[in-house]
């Protein structure tokens, strides 16, 4: 056996107590890994109606086998769990080089359950296993967090995740870091980390990847390198980032702008990949295992001292990484800014005090609309928030974390902001998570899509703008829940693997890496078998949701998006026609007109037993 | 002329394919940390440097060593260490002036860069050309002008300014 070690740790910060535990190997073949097997410890061991935020709930950290090989961006870990923000499962997907060591360490997953008593932090050297004091490094960002880690245990090679002041503070969209800018952004699983007082999880791990069919492995490595060398997808990612992507959101007037009250944004060129390449960049930077390197190295030089507020992490003098597409997005467009120095300060704030740009982005985008139509005033906030204004932006970050002034209404999300303020309207997402960065109304299958990811509002599920934007019609909403279902499988089975989803449009698809996971284990993946595995995914996270108590009503969206068209540009007058798309994703799937898996489907997928 | 491995670290984006490739060569397994080539990231001066054994033609390791355990490889005038003569004193670990001679965890002995034989695993993985074999005369261009700016750097980051 390879690409798996078979072990997982489980913690348990309540008693302070740690055991190393084989993972059965029918689960492992079963789900790959992942996201997979992360979902079905979850389901076994789990109440889902839990408290997220009490020590019932469980926070997975959970790799593939083909994490820490060189497969072109094997880097990936899941953080699986019940969200904060959301209540539903959740499972958040970061790359950089923590996932590795853990490999290295010797474990595909790591289970933490309980509460720990005081702050404190896990340190993981293989089989050594120590809860230790973070009193220290308590209230502390993360970029501090990280080196001082590194410098106590004394140990360069040292990778640490951990939570920054927004996570502590149970902001509800707190992301868990690791390699200081690469972040298990979304549902606030770092929310969850922060209710468990736990402050970083540092690793170094010496062992090694076996691998079960050496020879086979590396020629299917070396198909999958060459295939991706000459791709135009690849070199767009390495040369533009994602950010390349506003230039086709915009296009088709699917850039949600100002809170989605516009498709389009006149300030996009201003955050596009060229203003960033151009502008601010002196260096790609690559996950590990990766050779694509999306990741943007920036520097703000002679700008750094632009928007200051009471916190400056050291990076503004130096160097960091972003924006990427959503955190452009977010930051940006949806609050009406364009100017790319506050997007990148917001975005380092974000990366450096553990809040999800995303949901950042899009919650004070919220918060600019009540401004906007007066449901808050002066009186409210202590920096108009005006849309468009970078002041806000910059400072709402910081009030957010800290939970300063309004930054208090803001930590708690869109959905809960707005329900306070009996504005349920201006929350743009589903299942209490906030949309990312596509305009249903211009791509109308990513309204499905949303509609229902079972982690709520998620662009990395099923990716419509692809089709849309060149084989499909983007407007009308036949054939689109047909696409939607079996690329959901897919993409899920992907993310079980340990493999980033961007390979996927680099010249790395799934036909590519089940020969390599295949190798890597020496259990035969075909391509049917790979797709079954994530079909059986997404329906064990969606019988874990319907355990929690969520129902059909929850597989929804803004009235915005169903009610109220643009009524300019390439989406002019579009709505989505939901009603049409979803009875149609229910049949596809398998699923009775409730959103219920059949016994004949869960049956098929040898799930009849749960 | 011999060929030797040039690294430019302005190529470098970290993403760790040469440490997997040389784990895998030398070891067996995907494990960065018996790499003998490593990469050094300063993250916040955006830069990666990867480094592994020079292969000097007056080698400290080989004149430090004891019981003549490091020999050169007639083929590539890599400086080889004989396993099964080293004692583990870790005597040229302390005499290498680069810090490129590593032990091995469990044996104790000492591990080093081989050349792998001629045929470099580090530079065939690395996606970015940043580690390439070439003849001798072709390599350290990139030296002075990255050594200029890496510099600049520091300086402008102890005055402060910008």
């Amino acid at each position: 056996m390879g690409g798996w070690t078979g072990k997982l740790l489980r913690v348990n910060l309540t008693t302070g107590t740690h055991a190393i535990e084989d993972i059965p190997v029918a689960w492992m073949r079963e789900y790959i890994g992942g996201r997979g097997l992360a979902a079905r410890y979850l389901y076994e061991e789990m109440d889902p109606t839990a408290d997220p935020l009490g020590p019932e709930n469980k926070l997975i950290f959970a790799t593939g086998p083909l994490t820490g090989t060189p497969v072109p961006c094997g880097a990936r870990y899941m953080v699986v769990t019940k969200g904060a923000l959301t209540n539903a499962i959740t499972t958040s997907n970061s790359g950089g080089h923590w996932g590795p060591e853990l490999k290295f360490a010797g474990y595909d997953l790591l289970i933490l359950e309980g509460q720990a008593p005081r702050p404190s932090y896990l340190f993981i050297y293989d089989d050594r296993v120590e809860i230790r004091d973070a009193a220290q490094y308590w209230g502390k960002g993360v970029f501090e967090t990280e080196d001082g880690l590194r410098e106590e245990l004394g140990i360069p090679a040292l990778r640490v995740s951990c939570i920054g002041p927004a996570g502590e503070n149970l902001v509800k969209f707190a992301c868990i870091m690791n390699d200081k800018h690469r972040a298990a952004g979304r549902s606030g699983v770092g929310t969850v980390m922060g209710s468990k007082n736990l402050k970083a999880i540092a690793v170094r791990g010496t062992g090694g990847v076996d691998i079960a069919e050496p020879e086979a492995f590396m020629k299917a490595v070396w198909e999958m390198r060459a295939e991706m060398q000459d791709n135009p997808g690849r070199k767009s990612f390495t040369e533009l980032g994602t950010a390349a992507t506003i230039d086709l959101t915009n296009a088709f007037g699917g850039l949600p702008t100002r809170n989605f009250q516009q498709g389009q944004f006149e300030h996009a060129e201003a955050l596009n990949g060229n203003a960033v390449k151009d502008t601010r960049m002196v260096s790609n930077k690559a996950c590990f295992a990766c050779t694509i390197a999306c990741g943007r190295v920036c520097r703000l030089g002679e700008h750094s001292e632009k928007y200051m507020v009471n916190v400056h992490p050291r990076n503004w003098k130096t160097a960091g990484e972003g924006p990427e597409y959503e955190a452009a997005w977010a930051l940006g467009a949806d609050t009406g800014v364009g100017d790319l120095d506050a997007v990148l300060k917001a975005n380092w704030l974000c990366n450096d005090l553990g809040m999800d740009p995303i949901s950042m982005g899009s919650t004070l985008a919220s918060a600019m609309e009540l401004y906007q139509t007066g449901v808050i005033g002066d009186d409210d906030v202590e920096t108009p928030l005006t849309f468009g204004s970078a002041e806000a932006l910059v400072r709402m970050c910081e009030a957010t974390a800290y939970r300063e002034g309004f930054g208090t209404e803001l930590a708690e999300g869109a959905k809960r902001m707005g329900e306070k303020f009996n504005r349920p309207e201006v929350f743009m997402g589903s299942k209490g998570q906030e949309f990312p960065a596509y305009d249903p109304r211009g791509f109308q299958g990513m309204g499905v899509a949303y509609a229902t990811c079972n982690r709520g509002g998620c662009h990395l599920r099923a990716w419509t703008p692809g089709p849309e934007s060149s084989t499909m019609d983007p407007h009308t909403p036949a054939g689109k829940s047909e696409w939607v279902v079996p690329e959901q499988n897919r993409t899920t089975s992907h993310d079980n693997t340990g493999v980033c989803l961007f390979v996927a449009g680099a010249g790395g698809p799934m036909e590519k890496i089940a020969p390599c996971v295949s190798a890597a284990t020496g259990h035969p993946y075909s391509m049917d078998e790979v797709l079954k595995i994530g079909e059986r995914t997404w329906n064990i996270e969606r019988l874990w949701n319907l355990r929690a108590g969520l129902t059909k009503a929850d597989d929804s969206l803004p009235k915005r998006l169903l009610k109220e068209p643009h009524t300019d540009g390439p989406s002019k007058g579009v709505t989505v026609n939901l009603e049409f798309m979803l009875p149609i994703y229910y049949e596809a799937r398998g699923w009775d007109p409730e959103g219920v898996p059949s016994p004949e489907k869960l049956t098929e997928l040898g799930l009849a037993s749960l | 002329m011999s060929k030797v491995l040039n690294i430019v670290p302005d190529r470098c984006t970290g993403c760790m394919q040469c440490e997997l490739a040389c784990s895998w060569v030398q070891t067996g397994t995907f494990a960065p940390s018996k790499s003998v080539i490593r990469v050094n990231v300063f993250d916040e001066e955006a830069s990666y440097a990867p480094y592994t054994c020079l292969q000097c033609d007056e080698a400290w390791c080989m004149s430090a060593c004891p019981v003549n355990a490091i020999a050169i490889d007639e083929a590539t005038g890599a400086k080889v260490v004989i396993e099964a003569s080293c004692i583990g004193c870790h005597l040229c670990t302390i005499a290498c002036p680069f810090g490129t001679v590593f032990t091995t965890p469990k044996s104790d002995t000492a591990t080093k860069c081989n050349l792998c034989g001629g045929d470099p695993a580090c530079a065939t993985a690395c996606p970015t050309d940043a580690i390439e074999y070439v003849e001798a005369d072709r390599a350290g261009g990139w030296f002075e002008p990255w050594t200029e700016r890496v510099n600049s750097n520091y300086v402008e980051a102890a005055t402060g300014a910008n």
